[in-house]
């Protein structure tokens, strides 16, 4: 072999090596982060409070678990947090299929910049008009105002998602069906909308997690009984500063579900926020 | 005609509260009681309001570390992945779990982490032979620790963009590269870099405009605190309009705070047109 492939193959190898170690350093904050997470759910007092710390709980314990669900009425929250989560994403997506198409297919720039508005603001922002405006309408200690307030993260990631995708879309089937008589509403409803259905999903999905994340509305406008869990973690935290199992437990009791969506649907997650770099909030 | 419904709801959650957010900043507006006209008072306030200052000056060094950070490893990011290699899926999608998850939930345990005494951060300082550090509990150290937290959750997004840029480039001019024997470093430097900044200034302008509004992991770990030593503008919003209910004051600092993301959004969106 002469010395010009040796070096050329030296060179690939210590690429190769040079990659495997970068995302060895860049993944490992992640996965570090969540083991010790989950050893801190699963490890007893003692374990926790142990210096230098215990890495492996022995023997893994749920009492942390038992313990939060006793001392909070955590399934309350859940399902909380679930109602409103999926009302508004449900919401969002009958309002913001819809108006997607009709701004991708009129080429509706202005209202798309409405919608970009509406991603930089700052959450807080709303809620102080929006407070007053609910403490008037006396909704306040209901789920109504988190629904509705939950609607300013769903409904731009939706509409902002569904604009990108029915762009995509081939436009001369919906005009084979204008041609046939069918309405524009059938062209929509029959056409486009099964086509744009991978398109539907991935916002379903995002507009579900970051509503399920969001705290601000919620530690402004839900009551004792309307709390959702992430503010429902955090009061666990002001009154159990040093309990770390709980408190660890909690905070997975709320993440889990989140975590175990993006690991099944990480090719669509992926999709959705490399498109539109949304977040909510 | 299709956007109708959604116009009217973006018009009821969004529209409306922007016109009465105004409204309310020219009033003086507590909780209870009369709302006397103001005029331009809320405004002039800030003008000799120390803390509303600080806070500027924190939200724009929080900012400015939490956007170069990310936008770094972000990029160093996206083109690891861009590359093939195994178990490359199952390692993005661990990489992406830090900006999905639940902010409170890892701001709880970033905060057990970060405890002075019991904390493992300490912990793994000592492992490599380097002293404490107070991390959160400290004036000092308390806006970089949270630069800390707020980089490791969203560099992702910068990656996810950026790595979106990478995978739309053309293929010609790496194979051209490599024909001439150019390093990794080279091809990086020479193609990638010029070619997919971009999609670079759109990753920046994003991760401005959240970390401007960080609020989250701020509000959790630190409440603002040692002291108002990390009370950044959004933190400064909250307890003035909901803590202290001064609803007047707190929607003029919202209508400053707004002016302020458009302005350097335009900035940026401005100098990327340029460079295009």
């Amino acid at each position: 072999m002469s010395r010009n492939a040796t070096a050329a193959r030296v060179k690939r190898l210590l690429n190769r090596a040079g990659l495997y170690f970068s995302v060895l350093v860049l993944v490992s904050p992640a996965v570090l982060f969540f083991l010790w997470m989950l050893s801190l759910a699963f490890k007893n007092e003692a374990d926790n409070t142990a210096y230098p710390p215990v890495f492996i709980p022995n023997p893994p314990t749920f009492d942390n678990f038992i313990d939060v669900f006793a001392k909070n009425d955590f399934l309350t929250y859940t399902i909380n947090s679930v109602i409103v989560s999926f009302s508004a994403t449900g919401l969002a997506l009958l309002l913001g299929v819809p108006a997607g198409y009709g701004i991708a297919k009129a080429k509706a720039t202005k209202a798309a910049v409405l919608i970009l508005i509406a991603r930089v603001t700052p959450g807080l922002s709303y809620l102080i008009p929006l407070f007053l405006l609910f403490q008037w309408l006396g909704l306040i200690g209901t789920l109504a105002p988190l629904v509705i307030t939950h609607l300013v993260i769903t409904v731009p990631i939706v509409v902002w998602i569904m604009i990108g995708f029915f762009e995509g879309l081939p436009g001369e089937l919906e005009e084979a069906a204008l041609v046939d008589g069918a309405t524009i509403w059938q062209a929509f409803r029959y056409v486009a909308m099964p086509l744009a259905r991978p398109g539907i999903t991935v916002a379903m999905i995002l507009a579900f997690i970051f509503s399920w994340n969001n705290f601000i509305f919620g530690v402004v406008l839900a009551g004792r009984s309307t709390r959702t869990l992430p503010v429902a973690v955090y009061n666990v935290l002001t009154f159990e500063q040093i309990s770390w199992g709980p408190l660890a437990a909690a905070a997975l009791v709320v993440t889990a579900p989140v975590l175990l969506l993006t690991l099944l649907m990480q090719k669509e997650i992926v999709a959705g926020l490399t498109a539109g770099g949304v977040k909510g909030g | 005609m299709f956007a109708v419904p959604a116009a009217i709801v973006v018009a009821a959650v969004i529209v409306f509260p922007w016109i009465f957010t105004l409204f309310m900043s020219v009033h003086d507006w507590k909780v209870s009681g009369a709302t006397p006209y103001v005029g331009l008072a809320n405004y002039a306030k800030m003008l000799v309001d120390e803390r509303f200052q600080w806070a500027i000056v924190r939200t724009l060094v929080f900012t400015a570390a939490s956007v170069v950070a990310p936008v770094i490893l972000g990029v160093w990011a996206a083109v690891c992945f861009a590359s093939n290699f195994r178990l490359r899926g199952l390692a993005r999608t661990i990489f992406v779990l830090p900006m999905m998850a639940t902010p409170v939930a890892i701001a709880l345990v970033w905060t057990m982490m970060f405890h002075p005494q019991l904390g493992v951060l300490n912990y793994l300082l000592g492992l490599m032979g380097l002293p404490p550090s107070l991390w959160v509990y400290d004036s000092a150290t308390v806006i970089p620790a949270l630069v800390m937290v707020e980089t490791w959750q969203w560099t992702p997004l910068v990656m996810l963009i950026v790595l979106g840029g990478i995978a739309s480039l053309p293929q010609d001019p790496y194979e051209a590269a490599v024909l001439d024997g150019a390093s990794a470093w080279q091809m990086f430097r020479h193609i990638t870099l010029p070619l997919a900044w971009p999609f670079i200034i759109v990753a920046a302008v994003i991760r401005m405009i959240d970390a401007l509004k960080a609020f989250d992991t701020i509000y959790v770990i630190t409440l603002g605190g040692p002291g108002t030593s990390s009370e950044t503008l959004n933190i400064l919003l909250y307890q003035t309009a909901f803590a202290y209910y001064d609803l007047g004051y707190g929607s003029a600092m919202v209508v400053v705070f707004f002016v302020l993301i458009l302005l350097i959004s335009m900035i940026l969106l401005h100098v990327r047109q340029r460079q295009v």
